[in-house]
């Protein structure tokens, strides 16, 4: 047992030094979302209005978290695409290690890295006027909300991975569903702006859940739901749970199984 | 360790949804021997090799390495071998030393010891001053170099080296020819595959030649030349017009009918006389007075092997999905 965590710890630290020695593949994780607190807080911000009154940029910053975690599962599924194209699935499989410490290894390594944006964008937030109004014990429940969210979308990069094999391909997919998947949730706007279909679809959107969750965890404009919504965005907080908890019990398991078998042969 | 065979393999088939890459192949390697798999791409070297490296597992057929079998104790067989595939597969992204040190702590060795069992292979693979290095700047022939040091981190019984020279130029292939003759005084046993009957014959000292899934002949390089006819006689005419002389001249030297090519205006014969064969030809085309291009002994290629077992040319397709 103690040889797995080893092997899960080596290839975790690999994939740490990937990260620190190729920083533009770091981008959607540090610029971007830097780029998006400040293009939304002040180019678009001052044409949207939030329901309920309070600052655009206080809103913004929920919406902008769930956003970007979403994107790590992006980041995992191109590590194991690479890690597919250059050989080093085969090397990894030619070793006498568990089966499961190299994927282990990479989802250790993709939870390390989600906290960089997570601490980026706080310190973006902080400079734009985003402030925390709720407890202490709400803001802990905040972060620990954005790391438990931000584990169970490695699971949705592994499910990735074993449907694409390319880095090339990757970034295709990422771009037609996980980019719109986080425009169409309460991310930048209130939902109550959107036209029908796609206002149902935000409504039941994870991205929407989670950035409903943080305002209301964090204290700030757009965490209580009007009168009226639906029951996904009354309880944000249990709402993203259900989905957390999903990810991990029921698509990780798939994930990885298809994962696993996508490699073999 | 283990007695009996290093690799012993029994009737392997292997299918992809519809092509064989394997139609039955049958390999038993000694302890301590060093064995070529020598065929063309796409003659199911490579799946061999993935097969017997538990990367994937046969369709028909069984197999046992460092005598476990692949399939049922895949990590046993794993804890005893070396595998340097194809593409040499370093990380681009870690230095040469790191690469090391991670597949030592890979196999479980104390940190400690990976660190220094790296500073070690290092040393002997000529790579100490570049350790520190990035391996994407490393050149082709380092990273083959560090792709065999890495083989050879887990003090492995038997190593799988998939054309281990492919992309490499004649030095680089040289050196590595040499490092791999260090590896064999270490008594290692060592499978490799390769497309040239050169390499196989420079570094091993059993062959076997496989094409179409199958092994279609097994042998020393000698005895697998004797096959195709030894060396051959090989003269290039400057005037196309002396074609039907040379062939005369070179059909009196040599041990059978000579073949005429007109259009490279060559003539070719088997020949048993080694250089006194070229001597005696020499001197008959001067005492004719017939000018030739080039006169001199040309050493059976794959292609002659293939041509003489097969009765075709070697098979070109792509490599197996697997490559």
């Amino acid at each position: 047992m103690s040889e797995a965590f080893q092997s899960t710890w080596v290839i975790a630290r690999r994939g740490l030094a990937h990260m620190r020695r190729q920083p533009e593949a770091l981008t959607d994780a540090t610029i971007q979302p830097i780029m998006f607190v400040l293009l939304f807080a002040y180019v678009f911000g001052g044409a949207i209005k939030v329901p309920g009154g309070g600052s655009y940029r206080e809103f913004l910053m929920g919406g902008i978290f769930a956003q970007t975690l979403m994107f790590g599962a992006f980041g995992t599924a191109m590590a194991l695409a690479y890690d597919r194209t250059n050989g080093a699935v085969d090397r990894f499989r030619s070793l006498p290690i568990s089966r499961s410490a190299p994927l282990a290894g990479h989802a250790v390594a993709s939870l390390i890295r989600a906290s960089l944006p997570i601490v980026l964008m706080s310190l973006a937030g902080l400079v734009v006027g985003w402030r925390i109004h709720s407890s202490v014990g709400m803001a802990i429940a905040g972060y620990g909300l954005m790391f438990a969210y931000s584990f169970a979308v490695i699971w949705i990069g592994v499910m990735l991975a074993a449907w694409i094999a390319t880095p090339e391909g990757v970034q295709g997919v990422a771009f037609v569903f996980i980019f719109p998947l986080t425009f169409v949730a309460s991310t930048f706007v209130p939902i109550s702006t959107l036209p029908g279909v796609l206002k149902t679809l935000a409504e039941w959107n994870p991205v929407s859940a989670v950035a409903g969750a943080l305002r209301y965890l964090f204290g700030n404009p757009g965490g209580h739901a009007p009168p009226g919504a639906p029951w996904s965005l009354q309880h944000p907080v249990a709402y993203s749970l259900i989905w957390i908890v999903a990810l991990v019990v029921i698509c990780a398991p798939v994930a990885v199984r298809a994962y696993q078998r996508s490699i073999t042969n | 360790m283990a007695t009996g065979p290093a690799i012993e393999a029994t009737g392997l088939v292997k299918r992809y949804d519809e092509t064989i890459a394997l139609a039955g192949v049958d390999l038993d390697v000694p302890r301590g021997a060093v064995l070529a798999l020598l065929g063309p791409n796409g003659a199911g070297k490579t799946t061999t090799v993935r097969i017997l490296t538990t990367l994937t597992t046969p369709s028909e057929g069984s197999a046992r390495v460092a005598g476990f079998d692949v399939v049922q104790e895949p990590v046993e067989v794993r804890r005893r071998i070396g595998l340097a595939a194809q593409d040499a597969t370093v990380d681009e992204l870690l230095t040469g030393r790191e690469n090391l040190v991670m597949i030592g702590e890979l196999h479980h060795l104390p940190r400690k010891t990976a660190r220094s069992r790296a500073d070690e292979l290092l040393a002997r693979f000529d790579l100490t001053e570049t350790g520190g290095r990035l391996t994407r700047d490393y050149s082709g022939g380092m990273r083959r170099r560090l792709d065999l040091a890495a083989t050879l981190v887990g003090e492995p019984e038997i190593l799988f080296l998939d054309e281990p020279t492919t992309g490499l130029d004649p030095r680089g292939r040289n050196d590595l020819w040499g490092v791999l003759d260090h590896l064999v005084e270490g008594g290692v046993t060592v499978l490799l595959t390769t497309q040239y009957l050169e390499e196989a014959e420079r570094l091993a000292d059993d062959i076997a030649v496989v094409d179409h899934g199958r092994v279609i002949a097994r042998g020393d390089a000698r005895s697998l030349k004797r096959e195709v006819g030894g060396d051959q006689l090989h003269v290039i005419a400057v005037d196309e017009a002396d074609l039907d002389s040379i062939a005369q001249l070179v059909g009196r030297c040599a041990d059978a009918e000579p073949s005429v090519d007109r259009q490279s205006r060559s003539v070719t014969a088997p020949t048993g006389g080694g250089p006194g064969a070229i001597a005696l030809l020499g001197g008959e085309l001067a005492a004719a007075g017939i000018a030739v291009e080039d006169l001199g002994l040309r050493q059976p290629t794959l292609d002659d092997v293939f041509l003489t077992l097969t009765g075709s040319a070697p098979a070109e397709e792509l490599e197996e999905a697997a490559a």
